[in-house]
């Protein structure tokens, strides 16, 4: 045979190695979304039943930028990063929607009573659909929406101080300049 | 204290380990009979070392030492004692000093079984052994160790995930190392044979104990693993393709190419260049299972705490020991003579064809696997390649290899008859057709590739068994003429006949399973009846009960056919307080055409009935695919146990092989 089908396995392993140190680098837990840079889908929410406000449709995203943030009653990690939510929304530079999915008008708002609402407006989207168009999968999901009304980032899991402070507060300042 | 004997001994071992993968080499190298000698105290040493560490992380496990962190991150002082000792190897540290525990333990078997061995051989074997068990010493003490002591103490641990709570799985990690790591066996003497230079019939006759041993131990440890998804998971599926399955079955295509090119290296003194490329890859695809699993370069259910610290080890550990006997292959491959070329048409051409075959069905695999990763590296983002593209590569893949099984162990070596062995094959023929015929026949409205599958399975039994009658010329002789040769038939060839009688079983249960499943999900109140593939099924209400360390609700099912009662099945729906996890125990009931499997989900918050949430699957065939693997392991064990393999057996030396075995002689 010849010398070089010997050298072959040899180059086909370095290529490898090298595939495996860049996914190495790379962090798997990140999923990019299909939606990134995208128009936020159409929809109409309706208020939650009981509650004051006019409900939550894709007209409120333009003019400012937005903060969108899948939530739920049932949902642990949603209580756990609502501190981060509230604090998010006292600083005033970008408005805060809540996005409430599949969840009972009384088991919201009593979750609201007792953590408080920081939100501008809340929509109900009681079967999932329109958390579906936004590409929902595992809440909470909280997306950032610039002053057009296109989605520029979005994360998946219970927000962290560090993820707000490093990811999410940059981007909300680059997108009011 | 018992726990920092262990962490020393370890560290003690890894003194022995850099002893033992340098000095025999270099006095291989020297021809200095005292250095080469010491190979075998030294690998001794290492594993009785290893196995005092092992020993005491053991002792702080079933002790419920939580002041070791590992201890009280992976036990729980409730837990039952058996799974507080598979508690030692259900976790990244433990199962680490398990792998390295075993890699010893071949190292010093094969110095001590293996006195009939050329002393140079020999030293450099364990030397090369030494060396990769030195790198993973590094990674366990460097990386992952499981001896680190947490202060203060907790005041009990984390549990284990009820999942692994389990005996199927608790026996699955053992079995899959011995497999995995036995295959380094065959990697050392691949690499000594390199060094020498040399590679004959003698050198394959040494590898194949230890081959096999590892492929039993890697069949076994699969198809634990494979039954504990069926039964624990409650998906009513036994393989999902998942990245990590993936990265047990690829060594496993690997070895058996391994298993079967070696033969041709003993009787022909052929494909020697290729079977030594088969050892390397065969563990290198071991390894790169470890790095996968560890890393968390890809993403799979199976939930190991990956670090990138360890994947940048091991990474580092893979390009060495791959990288290293891959330019060790290019440098010294070419000088490995070769017998004369073979002919296409002969046993030899039929296993090249089995090789080819199989190792493309492990680059397939590989490919899948890492397909995504691929992607991902070059900015393509991620996506997850899942059963289709598999199922649509392995399965031509396969078809031809299964079809010549049958034909291939019917050809001479050398130079086989196409014809003869086709003639002597119509009596499969005639099965296979039948089969497809009843098949349709039954199953009128089934897949057609069922009924095709089906005939491809009794194609390889009935071929198989044919082999075995031309063998021992039965009917051509008297009858006590043919139960003599029978009698006379070495076990390694015993050994193969079983092991693809096996393969046809479990050909046929994956035929059967695959296409024949019925599944039906649904909200059931209680007395409320639902019919899967003829059998009904009752749901008479569910029950909360308590166990050791969990409560659960258990579900009950009358089952009945046409009116006469089967049997009465009980499916629970655990939850573990402590790991605050669910856990499905799916209640199955085994026939032998087909398992009913039910499992109990969570309570129906719709209605105010009392329904749950009920699975039923119907599994045809699905137990042939584990009797099968138990066949075939059954046929491993039967080879292992054949005298010329007998580690410590005098070898007959045989004369030239070349050309030695007149034609349509077989042994």
């Amino acid at each position: 045979m010849k010398r070089v089908t010997y050298v072959l396995p040899l180059a086909v392993f370095l290529i490898l190695a090298l595939y495996f140190a860049v996914g190495l680098s790379r962090d798997s837990s990140v999923i990019p979304s299909a939606l990134i840079d995208q128009p936020a889908p159409q929809f109409v929410l309706p208020p939650i039943e009981g509650n004051s406000g006019k409900g939550f449709s894709t007209a409120d995203l333009k003019g400012q930028v937005s903060v969108v943030n899948v939530f739920a009653s049932w949902c642990v990690p949603c209580r756990a990063e609502h501190p981060l939510i509230t604090r998010l929304a006292d600083m005033n530079i970008a408005a805060v929607y809540g996005l409430n999915y599949k969840d009972k008008p009384e088991a919201v708002l009593a979750w609201l009573d007792s953590l408080g609402d920081p939100y501008t407006e809340i929509g109900a989207d009681r079967n999932g659909r329109v958390s579906i168009d936004w590409g929902v999968y595992g809440i909470p999901e909280t997306f950032v929406v610039g002053k057009g009304g296109r989605i520029r980032f979005k994360h998946v899991g219970q927000l962290t101080a560090e993820k707000l402070e490093k990811e999410i507060l940059p981007i909300i300042r680059e997108l009011n300049q | 204290m018992i726990v920092e004997a262990g962490h020393f001994a370890l560290i003690l071992a890894v003194v022995f380990a850099l002893i033992q993968g340098t000095l025999p080499l270099i006095g291989a190298h020297r021809n200095n009979a005292t250095w080469m000698a010491l190979s075998v105290p030294t690998a001794v040493a290492q594993f009785i070392l290893v196995a005092i560490s092992f020993a005491a992380l053991t002792y702080a496990y079933v002790t419920s030492d939580f002041s070791v962190y590992n201890v009280a991150a992976n036990s729980h002082s409730a837990k039952p004692m058996i799974y507080k000792i598979s508690g030692v190897w259900a976790n990244h540290e433990g199962s680490m000093l398990l792998w390295v525990m075993i890699l010893a333990l071949f190292g010093s078997a094969v110095a001590v079984f293996g006195r009939n061995l050329p002393p140079t051989l020999k030293a450099r074997v364990l030397g090369v052994q030494a060396l990769i068990s030195v790198g993973f010493y590094l990674f366990i003490l460097f990386t992952s160790n499981p001896f680190e002591r947490l202060l203060p103490a907790p005041i009990d641990g984390r549990g284990l995930n009820p999942l692994l709570q389990d005996p199927g799985l608790a026996m699955h990690p053992p079995f899959l190392y011995l497999g995995y790591v036995g295959f380094s066996i065959a990697f050392s003497f691949a690499i000594a044979a390199l060094i020498e230079g040399r590679v004959d019939a003698a050198w394959a006759r040494w590898v194949r104990p230890w081959t096999l041993v590892a492929w039993v131990s890697l069949t076994l440890g699969i198809a634990l693993g494979s039954w504990w998804a069926y039964y624990e998971l409650g998906w009513g599926g036994w393989w999902f393709w998942d990245p990590v399955e993936n990265a047990s079955f690829m060594p496993w295509l690997a070895g058996t190419a391994l298993l079967h090119s070696s033969v041709v290296v003993e009787k022909r003194n052929a494909l020697k260049g290729w079977t030594i490329f088969l050892a390397i890859v065969t563990f290198s695809l071991s390894l790169l299972g470890a790095f996968l699993v560890r890393s968390g370069v890809l993403t799979s259910v199976h939930a190991f705490a990956s670090d990138p610290a360890r994947g940048v080890f091991i990474l580092g550990l893979l390009v060495v020991v791959i990288g290293g006997s891959f330019t060790l292959f290019a440098i010294r491959g070419p000088a490995l003579k070769s017998g004369s070329l073979f002919r296409p048409i002969s046993r030899e051409g039929a296993l090249l064809l089995n090789n080819l075959l199989m190792t493309t069905g492990a680059a397939a695999v590989l490919l899948g696997t890492l397909y995504p990763l691929f992607l991902d590296a070059v900015g393509g983002g991620k996506v997850s390649v899942g059963p289709p593209f598999f199922n649509a590569v392995f399965i031509p893949l396969m078809t031809p290899m299964i079809a010549a099984m049958a034909i291939g162990s019917l050809l001479a070596w050398k130079r086989g008859d196409l014809a003869q062995a086709m003639g002597r094959l119509w009596t499969a023929l005639a099965a296979a057709g039948a089969v497809v015929l009843l098949v349709w026949w039954i199953v009128a409205d089934g897949p057609v590739l069922a009924a095709l599958g089906m005939g491809l399975a009794a194609w390889l039994f009935v071929g198989t068994v044919a082999e075995l009658t031309v063998r021992i010329r039965l009917f051509r002789v008297p009858v006590g003429e043919s139960l003599r040769r029978l009698s006379r038939i070495p076990r390694a060839t015993w050994g193969m006949t079983v092991a693809h009688a096996g393969m046809a079983v479990v050909v046929a249960g994956m035929v059967g399973a695959g296409n024949w499943k019925v599944e039906s999900i649904q909200v059931m109140t209680p007395g409320e009846t639902v019919t899967v593939a003829g059998y009904d099924y009752t749901f008479r209400g569910a029950t909360e009960v308590q166990g050791p360390n969990y409560t659960a609700t258990r579900g009950t099912f009358d089952i009945s056919r046409e009116g006469r009662r089967v049997t009465t099945l009980y499916p629970e729906n655990r939850n573990y307080p402590v790991e605050k996890r669910p856990s499905t125990e799916a209640a199955i009931l085994t026939t032998f055409w087909a398992d009913l499997y039910v499992v109990i989900g969570d309570p129906d918050k719709n209605t105010a009935t009392g329904g749950y949430v009920t699975r039923i699957y119907h599994n045809p065939m699905i137990a042939w695919i584990w009797a099968g693997i138990l066949i075939m392991v059954s046929g491993g064990l039967v080879s292992l146990s054949d005298r010329r393999h007998r580690v410590g057996a005098p070898t007959r030396h045989r004369a030239a092989p070349i050309g030695a075995a007149p034609a349509g002689v077989r042994e």
